[in-house]
């Protein structure tokens, strides 16, 4: 009863104050938001913010009051957050933050975009799931959350994997594109594609200590290809699950992508488009820098060559090519039977970092961490059987890789899902993680 | 003249975990491959095979990009800091 009145009492004083003339830009920037809405020319700039736009209920009044005694927000804006659409693509460690706060903001149309299961390792991040979610699809947890925050807002669910097939389709009715995903060939994905349907893409991604955002083909602006004209070839760089990641960095950068998307709706403060803000969290550092736009841009430059959707994992080099060089593998219980019977023919070099063998190391194994493999690798013997391991068997691929690309002729092997399948078919005291 | 180059965490496994690591160098070139001469782990990260700089490794000098200034040929002076920037993709 009490909040009922408040809100009534709210909503007087916003009638009162929107009697007085606001001196606020309207979409176009041409002219203020009062003469666009009276003047017989209206700008067609989002005309769709214009007319038709939903009002606040009483109970959004109270809810979003910290925003209406903003003058920046004001009831204005808050109606443009409730006739926003955001999409939020990946409910992980970026996606978990982003849609959470947007939902708690007020954005009225909420797209999230998933097709995985929580698992326990997410938990350490991904604040939008819970223990209770364990197994469950991450669509599911992340809807139920949000509502839980929100019940005002529309949810729009997608558990699919977002590729060239569906893209235009998710993302053409959405306002703003959020890119909470994981891998190159999904960033440069959602980049075309926004690129293609006119549509801002606020950009974020993280990586150990790292994290990096901006806004991305904002008005006109550059895009991630100018930033990056391609992504690192296939199997270079290790990814988060083998890397590792801070987990509150995401949650940082996650609330970075928020502030940007609920500005894009705004349209108004300044965005980080144009710039690109470089984070690392063990420095505590912030680094802004210029981010220009490429006339030779292949999609968003002058003479375009890209004007449709592409195969990205073709882009990403993730379908094997035939000049690739080739790397041996063997299997844990193979190697197993070598160490048994003639242990003297193999040489097992780990390649993980300190802290990583600090867990427990192979019998007759020898750490040579991932980073000084070439420069260290007068040390291999080429009469023996080498075998690199690694957590997963991925690292340890890029290291042989490494090896024989510096010239190494000697016979190297990849022990195949690395010490987890050691684990798993060898010795269970060995720790997985 | 000397020079700063410094490193993300994506990069330091290969400078045996070194942030800043110090080169004499009178291009940005010359000091990418001083660092890739003393750091050999870290060449094929920077360089692709027909030896050119990768396109997801952004350099800044003195926080500008090079790509808007001479490139790999631009010039250093005594105490630049050079950045090295690459794509990181990770979000779950």
């Amino acid at each position: 009863m009490a909040t009922r009145e408040v809100s009534a009492m709210l909503y007087s004083l916003i009638k009162l104050i929107r009697r007085k003339p606001i001196n606020r830009k309207c979409w176009c920037k041409e002219q203020s938001a009062s003469d666009c809405q009276t003047n017989a020319v209206r700008c067609t700039d989002r005309p769709t913010l214009h007319e038709h736009m939903q009002d606040l209920t009483l109970e959004e009044l109270t809810r979003y009051s910290r925003h209406l005694i903003l003058p920046e927000v004001g009831l204005e804006g808050q109606r443009r957050l409730k006739n926003g659409r955001v999409l939020v693509v990946g409910t992980g460690g970026l996606g978990s933050p982003v849609a959470l706060y947007l939902a708690a903001a007020g954005v009225g149309t909420l797209g999230i975009v998933d097709f995985d299961i929580v698992d326990e390792t997410n938990l350490q991040r991904q604040i939008i799931h819970g223990t209770n979610d364990l197994l469950r699809p991450k669509i599911a947890s992340a809807r139920d959350r949000i509502s839980d925050i929100n019940p005002h807002i529309k949810i729009v669910s997608f558990e699919t994997k977002i590729d060239s097939g569906n893209a235009i389709k998710i993302i053409k009715d959405f306002d703003v594109v959020v890119d909470g995903t994981d891998n190159f060939a999904t960033r440069y994905l959602l980049n075309d594609a926004c690129v293609l349907l006119d549509k801002p893409n606020v950009y974020g991604s993280v990586f150990r200590f790292e994290g990096q955002a901006s806004v991305f083909h904002s008005n006109g602006g550059p895009c991630l290809r100018c930033l990056y004209p391609s992504p690192p070839p296939a199997g270079l760089v290790p990814t988060c699950s083998e890397g590792g990641v801070l987990g509150v960095l995401p949650g940082i950068i996650g609330c970075i992508q928020a502030n940007e998307a609920i500005k894009l709706l705004l349209n108004d403060g300044e965005t980080l488009s144009g710039r690109f803000l470089v984070f690392d969290a063990w420095k505590m550092k912030f680094r802004e820098l210029k981010l220009f736009k490429d006339p030779q841009c292949p999609i968003c430059g002058e003479h375009p060559t890209i004007t449709e959707l592409i195969d990205y994992e073709e882009f990403c080099g993730l379908k094997r090519h035939d000049n690739d060089i080739p790397v041996e593998s063997i299997t844990a219980t193979d190697l197993k039977a070598i160490i048994d019977n003639e242990p003297e023919t193999v040489q097992i070099i780990d390649i993980r970092e300190p802290h990583e063998i600090a867990m427990g190391m192979l019998p007759r194994s020898r750490a040579i961490p991932f980073g000084q493999v070439v420069r260290r690798k007068e040390e291999f013997d080429p009469k023996l059987l080498n075998v690199f391991i690694c957590k997963l068997g991925v690292r340890s691929e890029l290291a042989i890789r490494a090896l024989k690309q510096a010239g190494f002729e000697g016979r190297i092997a990849n022990l195949k899902d690395g010490t987890n399948a050691w684990a798993a078919d060898v010795d269970h005291s060995v720790v997985t993680y | 003249m000397a020079i700063t180059i410094q490193l993300p965490t994506a990069l330091r496994t290969f400078t045996d975990g070194l942030s800043e690591v110090s080169v004499e160098a009178a291009t940005i070139d010359e000091a990418l491959r001083q660092l890739t001469k003393n750091y050999a782990d870290l060449k094929r990260h920077l360089f692709d095979d027909s030896d050119k700089l990768r396109s997801f490794v952004n350099v800044y000098l003195n926080d500008e990009d090079i790509r808007s200034q001479n490139g790999v040929g631009t010039a250093l002076k005594q105490g630049d800091t050079v950045m090295l920037i690459p794509a990181i993709a990770g979000g779950r």
